[in-house]
């Protein structure tokens, strides 16, 4: 039992299982094979999107900016389908990632070079990538039957009963495992979050850390955004609007330390999970607006007591003169 | 929620007019003609929902005779650089001017100023406040938007079937009035066999509403109809029925826009919609105008003809309404969708 309550992951898992369990009782077309099947892909963009947060918060910054990334990528992509529609889906892939990672630079470069802290920075810009949307396009939108069909059919394909976006969720997740569990520079994140001062002084870089990860953050919310305007059949400049918000919110859940330096992958991943399991059961359930939006923050604000308490640990005494000094055995 | 949408969309357009015209000040066409001339002063310039009304202001025009239409705005959607359109407008002595104000209170003084000189105001679109205008003309009126959603859908169902309603946000004013016309045309009888079941709130954001939709069809196996009264809610809407491959067994309708729902439409998702015809707006402002100048009485408790849109009937508030929203179907969206 103690075990389940110092594992985070497994206790959020049980958590989310004993809720679609019950959601299931109550509506039973909700855990039918179909709808597990569209919420896991509904959560997709979410799931991506937490993966690059989360390698942001490890290292004591934020990405408030990500949700409009998404809108300017997917803007400046669609611009391209509606310009052009029948050139290879890589293409327009290619360019909302080439976009998102430019826009992830300019974060990273300005926050790692000048100094500028993360959530002023990315507060900036999260204006700013929304107003570019509309210099860019001149206020104009770009509409489903403007966008094409290669553009529009890409995240949709099925692939062993789920969409072609989960398995691109699954493949960047696995990636994302990779780089933060066997890399030197993934373990780094972690030493730059946990302790600046220790790891300035092991020669880890943190300007370069944190050009890297706002930089994948960007990247990641590129995708995303061709992904978003694929799947919803319109660009322009509000959408995703307030998005940073739930993907922050779903790092939280999941585990991911806003002090730095402590999450996972797994965690995070169920930490959107959880959201996305809240967020399409609500409407399946019929219940109202008012308490759809009380019960995602009672929520949220339970994750962050949850976690808070869990942070409270002491600091480790190293030299014996020490433990013995406070009272501990050698 | 339209007038948002709209709102936003103008935002973004005065955005990019001012970012391509670098300050180059204000356009007013200069009209040189022995006819009365007429000033139609929109929000702001490249606005093709605009364009097209000019287009039914120029056919009024053109009907009547001894009419010149001069079309202008500011480049930029504000109330500021309106009052200086007016103002040069009054300066050029025209002799009516039609408004689609950026501001309802800020722009009462211009309308009174040019009031004083004999010059006619009236107000379409967006209202100029009372004292700073003759009348003003909505696009439809709360009651006719109600009834037409309902009778839409009733249409295409053939009055059987469960039917809900997305809407946007369930604070908006507007939304809940519409629902409010909607629930007294349900109270007849033809529609005894059509309940509604639920109303759901997609706050105007694409991925909540299509989600909404994805709940409502498994919430109610036996759904067979939505009425979404918000542009956005129709156009996720329709896109959600589209993908979960629903198109046949639930049909949308509402209020939406024809550049946005010409996929829905033709995919069969949407069978009608409606929202008024820019055109036809514009057209029936400018009729009126031409009767006041050929001395009509437009003042509150009348009727002014609105040429083939028919009569209407100024309220208390001086305040008329051009008529039932305009539907769009298979027939007629491809055409709308280049205009707006």
């Amino acid at each position: 039992m103690s075990f389940i309550l110092r594992n985070r992951e497994i206790a959020l898992a049980i958590i989310i299982a004993l809720m679609v369990t019950g959601i299931g009782i109550y509506a039973p077309p909700f855990v039918s094979p179909d709808n597990i099947s569209y919420v896991l892909d509904d959560t997709s963009i979410l799931f991506m999107m937490v993966l690059g947060q989360m390698m942001v918060i490890l290292t004591r910054g934020i990405d408030l900016s990500v949700a409009s990334n998404i809108a300017l990528s997917g803007m400046i992509s669609a611009s391209l389908a509606e310009s052009s529609p029948n050139l290879p889906v890589i293409t327009y892939i290619a360019l909302a990632i080439v976009t998102g990672t430019i826009l992830g630079l300019i974060n990273g470069s300005l926050i790692a070079f000048v100094g500028i802290p993360p959530i002023v920075m990315t507060l900036g810009t999260l204006a700013a990538f929304r107003g570019l949307i509309v210099v860019y396009g001149g206020g104009n939108q770009v509409n489903a039957s403007e966008m094409g069909a290669v553009f529009q059919g890409f995240p949709k394909i099925p692939i062993l009963g789920v969409t072609s976006t989960f398995w691109i969720m699954v493949a960047l997740s696995i990636g994302v495992f990779v780089f933060l569990n066997m890399t030197r520079a993934g373990r780094g994140l972690y030493a730059v979050g946990g302790n600046p001062e220790a790891a300035r002084y092991c020669g880890i870089d943190l300007s370069r850390q944190q050009l890297l990860v706002y930089t994948l953050s960007g990247a990641i919310a590129g995708l995303c955004g061709y992904l978003w305007t694929a799947r919803y059949g319109v660009a322009y400049s509000e959408i995703a609007s307030g998005f940073e918000l739930t993907v922050i919110a779903a790092c939280v859940i999941g585990g991911v330390s806003i002090a730095g330096g402590v999450g996972t992958v797994p965690g995070a991943l169920l930490g959107a999970l959880f959201l996305g399991v809240i967020v399409n059961a609500l409407p399946v359930m019929q219940i109202t607006p008012f308490w759809q939006m009380a019960i995602s923050g009672f929520v949220i604000l339970t994750a962050v007591i949850l976690n808070a308490r869990s942070e409270k640990r002491g600091i480790k005494l190293i030299l014996p003169e020490a433990r013995r000094a406070a009272g501990g055995t050698p | 929620m339209l007038k948002t949408n709209r709102r936003e969309a103008l935002k973004f357009l005065s955005a990019g007019a001012l970012a391509a015209s670098a300050g180059s000040g204000l356009f007013v066409g200069i009209a040189r003609a022995d006819g009365k001339r007429i000033a139609m002063v929109v929000k702001n310039l490249g606005n093709s929902y605009f364009d097209a009304c000019s287009n039914g202001a120029m056919e009024a025009a053109k009907a009547a005779g001894g009419f010149e239409i001069i079309y202008t705005a500011p480049t930029k959607a504000t109330a500021e650089d309106q009052i200086a359109v007016i103002d040069s407008l009054i300066a050029q002595k025209v002799d009516g001017i039609i408004v689609s104000s950026n501001d309802a209170n800020a722009l009462v003084p211009a309308g009174k100023k040019a009031m004083d000189r004999g010059i006619k105001v009236i107000s379409f679109d967006s209202a100029i406040a009372k004292e700073g205008r003759i009348m003003h003309l909505n696009a439809s009126s709360t009651p006719l938007i109600g009834a037409k959603q309902v009778q839409m859908i009733a249409k295409t169902l053939g009055g059987k079937g469960e039917v809900a309603i997305l809407s946007a946000a369930s604070t908006m004013t507007n939304q809940n009035s519409w629902i409010e016309a909607m629930k007294e045309e349900w109270k007849k009888p033809e529609y005894a066999e059509m309940p509604l079941v639920a109303t759901v709130y997609g706050d105007d954001q694409d991925d909540k509403s299509y989600r909404e939709m994805q709940g409502l069809v498994k919430a109610y196996p036996n759904l067979k109809g939505v009425i979404s009264p918000t542009t956005i809610g129709i156009r996720a809407g329709a896109k959600a029925i589209m993908d979960g491959g629903l198109v046949g067994k639930v049909f949308i309708t509402g209020l939406g826009l024809p550049s946005e729902m010409k996929e829905a439409v033709l995919a069969g998702a949407c069978d009608t919609f409606a929202i008024w015809n820019p055109v036809d707006y514009g057209y029936a402002s400018t009729q009126i105008m031409i009767n006041i100048l050929n001395g009509a009485e437009a003042g509150p408790g009348s009727t002014v003809s609105m040429g083939r849109m028919g009569e209407t009937k100024v309220g208390d508030d001086g305040e008329a309404a051009m008529g039932e929203p305009f539907v769009f179907d298979k027939s007629n969206v491809e055409k709308f969708a280049a205009i707006f």
